[in-house]
């Protein structure tokens, strides 16, 4: 049998049931591997001591798994990676993590991030960045960038992170790996630390697109702690389309003018006729409202985030500074140094975009633009079954390279922001790899596909299908780059 | 595109204290963002409608029905200073 690293979880899965494997050998090598964390993808790592008991499944048998710091998990360290939250060790568990106790999946440990999930290279962690497994001197995306890397890098088997613009796709497309957001509503936030409430969802990072449903499946349904959830009608079960004859799908006309690197530009054509070989259709569709995401979203998820982290003051939970003085003294140096300079950054343009004045300019408008943007949506799936595009218009960039440009960083969300306003569900898978404008070794592409809002199994069942075909089965060496 | 007095005024509602540098980064940064997000300004969007939530949902009740809550000690276990069973904090006044 090949090395128990090297098996997706439903591989691992088959041979338990066969015999070939038993469910503690599984979980043990996995938590082994994850002591070797050399990428800083792990904030805290599960030594299953008296620490952990709070967070201990009731049968371990499943395959153990890597949790976004972003999730509330009972009594071990949950800071979203922010200074502010540091030591907080919360009362209860999220539930999504009670999902996956519930579930028998023993837990990791607690995945590097973007502070509150603000950023798309996870340089903006208060505990240092997360080092792109194919090359550490590359970021691997974010927010979700540790739980990328984690499963890319063999120190879990598969993840779970939250996407807003993209948090999920863009990692998932730098580290080389599945990652699918669901629809908004598929699964619960409760317990999900808050950035921008009308945008953010959980979603797995896995191996293969099989992983993502099994995944899915524990995950989703509808939860009277959230009371947007509302879960996927009919369940979602493990795709097994061989082709892709009679589906259509849509490129962007409008998305496709637009700045991509030629590596990732030539990834995508070429995965657009493997498409065609597996006897689907590509056509062109009209998104002509796409272009205007990025500036809707960056004024809408500032804008939720600015009220969110209001909650951050000193006096209920985390870190609190200033005592000394009076209270609202005490609030501003909390807060002051508390947050990191992205997180501050976006609270100064949600509080200026919804202040006195300017509501109506900026808040206002955008929310117009997002029904415009849904609207596109739902006209270009009146012809297709989906909508794609890459999943970034590069590949993974250096580290450093665009921390002192905030829009530059922004503007690498282009292609899964739209998603994301329109709240239906989209998966990255990777398509091939492509060598970094500037050179240096291959790295992966992603492929995004969108799907109308509950259409998740409609969805896994075509990026299998193409999975499939593409047979993408490079990985990252252990010093980094590519072993094809 | 956003002046210092601005940034100062945003800051004091947003409950920060920006040092000098980090104001004057401010306001070069989000200048620059908000040229971008102005393209959206000049859309005519009069008749369209917002979106705040895009699952149509209206209503969400739940039973009224007691459910499990926090114990007291167990909520005030995070708490910076917990005092006599309260969050404590600082006057509002200065002295």
């Amino acid at each position: 049998m090949a090395d128990i690293l090297d098996l997706s979880v439903l591989e691992a899965h088959e041979a338990k049931i066969a015999g070939d494997l038993s469910p503690r050998e599984h979980v043990d090598a996995w938590f082994e591997a994850a002591g070797n964390d050399e990428l800083n993808a792990y904030l805290w790592r599960n030594d299953r001591g008296a620490e952990a008991a709070a967070i201990e499944p009731k049968e371990d048998w499943n395959a153990p798994i890597a949790v976004k710091d972003i999730f509330t998990t009972e009594g071990v360290p949950t800071t979203a990676a922010s200074r502010i939250l540091e030591g907080y060790r919360p009362p209860y568990s999220s539930t999504a993590v009670q999902k996956l106790l519930e579930a028998g999946l023993p837990i990791l440990g607690k995945t590097n991030m973007d502070e509150f999930a603000m950023g798309s290279s996870n340089e903006n962690s208060a505990y240092g960045p997360v080092l792109n497994p194919w090359d550490r001197t590359r970021v691997p995306g974010g927010s979700s960038g540790g739980s990328a890397a984690a499963v890319a890098g063999g120190l879990a088997p598969w993840a779970i992170g939250t996407d807003t613009g993209g948090s999920i796709r863009q990692p998932a497309a730098f580290c080389g790996i599945v990652g699918l957001k669901p629809t908004y509503g598929s699964i619960s936030r409760y317990g999900m630390i808050a950035f921008a409430s009308s945008l953010d969802q959980c979603g797995p990072l896995t191996r293969t697109v099989s992983d993502a449903a099994m995944l899915l499946a524990m995950l989703q349904g509808r939860d009277p702690l959230d009371s947007t959830s509302v879960g996927i009608e009919g369940g979602v079960s493990l795709p097994d389309r061989e082709n892709l004859a009679g589906l259509r799908f849509g490129v962007p006309a409008e998305l496709a003018r637009d700045a991509v690197d030629a590596g990732v530009r030539e990834v995508f054509e070429r995965t657009l006729e493997k498409i065609e070989a597996l006897g689907g259709e590509v056509v062109e569709v009209s998104l002509p409202n796409a272009e205007h995401g990025i500036s809707a979203y960056y004024v809408i998820a500032p804008a939720e985030a600015s009220s969110n982290l209001a909650r951050y003051d000193g006096v209920r939970y985390g870190m609190r500074a200033g005592g000394d003085g009076d209270l609202i003294e005490m609030y501003e140096t909390t807060r002051s140094e508390g947050f990191g300079a992205e997180v501050k950054r976006r609270i100064m343009l949600g509080t200026y975009a919804l202040s006195s004045g300017y509501y109506e300019a900026y808040y206002g408008q955008a929310q117009k633009v997002r029904t415009r943007i849904a609207e596109d949506f739902s006209g270009a799936f009146s012809a297709v079954d989906f909508v794609v595009t890459p999943t970034a218009p590069s590949v993974a960039f250096k580290l450093g390279e665009k921390t002192d440009d905030p829009l530059a960083m922004y503007l690498n969300d282009f292609f899964t922001v739209p998603m994301s306003l329109a709240g239906i569900p989209a998966i990255s898978i990777p398509a091939g790899l492509a060598e970094p404008e500037g050179g240096g070794p291959q790295l992966p592409v992603g492929f995004q596909i969108a799907a109308p809002a509950f259409a998740e199994q409609k969805l896994l069942d075509a990026a299998f299908a193409l999975e499939q075909g593409i047979g993408f089965d490079a990985r990252p060496t252990a010093g980094g780059g590519a072993d094809a | 595109m956003i002046e210092r007095d601005q940034v100062l005024h945003v800051a004091k509602l947003a409950r920060l204290r920006l040092s000098e540098e980090e104001v004057e980064r401010m306001v070069g940064e989000l200048s620059g963002i908000l040229e971008h997000v102005d393209r959206i300004g000049n859309l005519d969007l009069e008749g369209d409608e917002p979106t705040s939530h895009v699952v149509a949902l209206e209503n969400v009740l739940r039973a009224d029905e007691p459910w499990q809550s926090l114990p007291r000690d167990v909520a005030l276990a995070s708490a910076p200073e917990p005092s006599e069973g309260a969050f404590r904090v600082p006057s509002p006044q200065a002295e």
